[in-house]
């Protein structure tokens, strides 16, 4: 083999890598300065966080407000329980770690001692989905299919610093718990170009338009905004509805943009069971509303490490990704007709059985 | 404020003989009320809440501040129970308590009875917590305890744990979190009956030494007979007077106990009870009280 010059690697890089693209603008930890700012209003408002208030942007309201930031160290079961003992008291806490330790190590915390009495706790879990390239130790890639089930939370998947700003005091006047899916460190700003504003419980339309709708959550809207505007180049016309709230599920939204001849694609940052997909997909067969819809999610399999621009594109979640999928959906060169169903790439039609 | 409301709010006060007589009065009764409700349903932890009587006796009649009529008084203090399936002999004694009426606990384990087999905040007055899947106390009494510190109330937070909860790693997790933020305002309650679902707490998972672990864990521990009434006081009183660390009171209880025609029965974690039986156990009961 003759030697050419080897292409430069990506690396993994730190844990909590950002996913803005090279030059986006961003805000810097807008979760933390959004609580500061709720915090001076609200003395109520308590943070904890358990030994990772530095990787949740927690560490800003921890510098602003010591004497209302509890440490629970590493344990995320005493952070849950705790979190929900301050609520009892009347304190409205704000409890951050990963979404993996908030879902997969506490959910009879969060499930029992938060949601069974209704308390008015925040959990918020950084690195949803897939947002490092730690491997599936870190990657809460089904945390909204465990977190579905569990009565009385709410569930918010945010695009950007736009919405975690707007989106944490509206998480503090809810009544119930709330479960948000945190972008940290610098995070994109995107959603300030658009006649926007979160409100919990509804989705958005972002952008309207004739042939496809995007239906997308989390930073995944991000990039169906930026698929939009590469697919208006080449004449389709793509309409983007931003669901930022995923429990309560703004199904009356989902049925409207179904209800046209569009292609209806959903976009989310979670594995393709029990997210968004399966929220829309139940949504239009419990109406009777017999739309295809084409799932943009991760699969059905533990992730990879690697790096996040390198993972984004193997799994489908970059914006080529979503261009592609889209074009094939509709077939080249036939931009607005729908074509027959093609298997979707991410779900195997019969999934190899468990003890291969 | 009337005595009631806030029974033994500062209970050196009393004459410890007369405190200790006092208790041992209303443990009867709490013992007496369980009976009542076992019999309703012909099983049950029966074994628990006769051994555990004594301690609840003791924190409802001569520890914890509250009000019976205002279960949601902000100033109370609280007594989580995390053993759910205690709660047979909780709602005895919140009944001794006046929290809920002795005539309803005819309705446990009914349906759409206030008293559930396993206990819920949400069904029952005084009842702080849903128990039932263990190791959920301890952390929420943390949350209570930081609270309340942080909110300059001085109620205390008591939370009864079973030994064979200390399986739980939560219950640890929460244990070094009380200790690192010096929760003074904390008491935990162990009751050592030294059975499990499965068998002997020393064949299922040994706990032992249970005093040491706490103590090592950062607490001010103590041990007593838990059926001993004047021993319970002497050391509730100690330990409210203790300040700067959690405080945990290891509690020996014997299955059964006041009721020698329970305490030693085979297959005790769920204890059944013969239809003919329930009023011998009474009679037992009532003859324990006059010795």
């Amino acid at each position: 083999m003759t030697s050419t010059t080897p292409r430069k690697k990506l690396t993994t890089s730190a844990m909590i890598a950002s996913f803005a693209d090279p030059g986006q603008r961003t805000t810097s930890a807008p979760f933390g300065h959004a609580l500061n700012r709720l915090a001076e209003q609200r003395p109520e408002i308590v943070g904890l966080s358990a030994d990772l208030a530095k990787y949740t942007d927690m560490h800003v309201f921890r510098d602003a407000h010591p004497d209302r930031f509890f440490q629970m160290g590493m344990a995320e079961q005493s952070l849950l329980g705790t979190a929900a003992g301050l609520a009892e008291v009347g304190l409205v806490p704000f409890a951050s770690t990963y979404s993996v330790f908030a879902t997969r190590r506490a959910y009879d915390f969060l499930c029992l001692d938060i949601a069974e009495p209704n308390l008015n706790v925040n959990v918020v879990g950084a690195l949803p989905g897939l947002t490092t390239g730690y491997g599936p130790s870190h990657q809460a890639t089904e945390d909204l299919a465990i977190l579905r089930g569990c009565p009385n939370l709410t569930i918010v998947d945010p695009c950007d610093s736009v919405d975690i700003e707007q989106a944490v005091p509206a998480l503090a006047d809810a009544p119930g718990p709330t479960y948000l899916r945190l972008l940290r460190g610098a995070v994109p700003t995107v959603l300030d170009e658009y006649d926007y504003r979160f409100e919990l419980g509804k989705a958005a339309e972002l952008r309207t338009g004739r042939d496809v709708v995007l239906v997308s959550t989390g930073l995944m809207t991000m990039r169906a905004l930026q698929a939009a505007a590469r697919l208006e180049a080449d004449h389709v016309d793509v309409a983007v509805l931003h669901v930022p709230t995923i429990k309560p599920l703004d199904t009356e939204a989902i049925l409207a943009a179904a209800r046209t001849d569009r292609l209806l694609v959903t976009c989310e940052n979670h594995t393709v069971i029990g997210g968004l997909a399966e929220s829309v997909a139940a949504t239009l067969a419990f109406n009777g509303v017999g739309t295809r819809v084409v799932p943009i999610a991760l699969p059905d399999e533990f992730l990879a490490a690697g790096a996040l621009p390198t993972l984004h594109d193997r799994y489908g979640l970059s914006t080529d990704a979503v261009v592609a999928r889209v074009k094939a959906e509709l077939g080249d060169g036939d931009a607005g007709r729908r074509r027959p169903a093609a298997p979707p790439a991410v779900m195997p039609a019969d999934p190899a059985p468990a003890t291969a | 404020m009337t005595s009631l409301t806030t029974p033994q709010a500062a209970p050196a006060a009393g004459d410890r003989a007369e405190r200790i007589e006092r208790i041992r009065q209303a443990a009867y009764r709490v013992r007496r009320n369980a009976l009542d409700m076992g019999e309703v349903q012909g099983q049950g932890y029966i074994g628990q809440a006769l051994g555990v009587a004594d301690v609840l006796a003791t924190v409802y009649t001569d520890q914890l501040r509250y009000r019976p009529e205002d279960p949601h008084w902000p100033d109370r203090d609280r007594f989580l129970l995390s053993i759910g399936h205690y709660a047979i002999a909780l709602y005895a004694a919140l009944a001794e308590a006046g929290t809920i009426p002795l005539e309803e606990l005819e309705t446990y384990g009914s349906d759409d009875s206030r008293l559930p087999m396993s206990a819920m905040a949400s069904y029952t007055p005084g009842v702080e917590i849903s128990g039932g899947s263990l190791g959920h106390g301890l952390p929420v009494a943390t949350g209570m305890a930081l609270g309340l510190r942080h909110q300059g109330n001085g109620a205390r937070v008591f939370n009864l744990l079973s030994d064979g909860e200390l399986d739980e790693g939560s219950t640890w997790e929460a244990a070094l979190a009380c200790a690192h933020h010096g929760l003074d305002n904390v008491t935990a309650i162990v009751d050592v009956n030294a059975l499990q679902a499965d068998g002997p707490t020393a064949g299922v998972l040994r706990t032992e030494p249970v005093t040491d672990k706490w103590r090592a864990f950062g607490w001010h521990a103590l041990r007593v007979d838990g059926n001993d009434v004047a021993a319970l006081v002497d050391a509730f009183d100690e330990l409210r007077a203790h300040r700067g660390s959690p405080s945990v009171l290891i509690c020996d209880t014997r299955i059964g106990c006041g009721v020698p025609l329970l305490e030693g029965r085979e297959k005790a974690h769920f204890m059944r009870v013969e239809a003919h039986e329930w009023q011998t156990a009474r009679t037992q009961l009532e003859e324990g009280l006059a010795r």
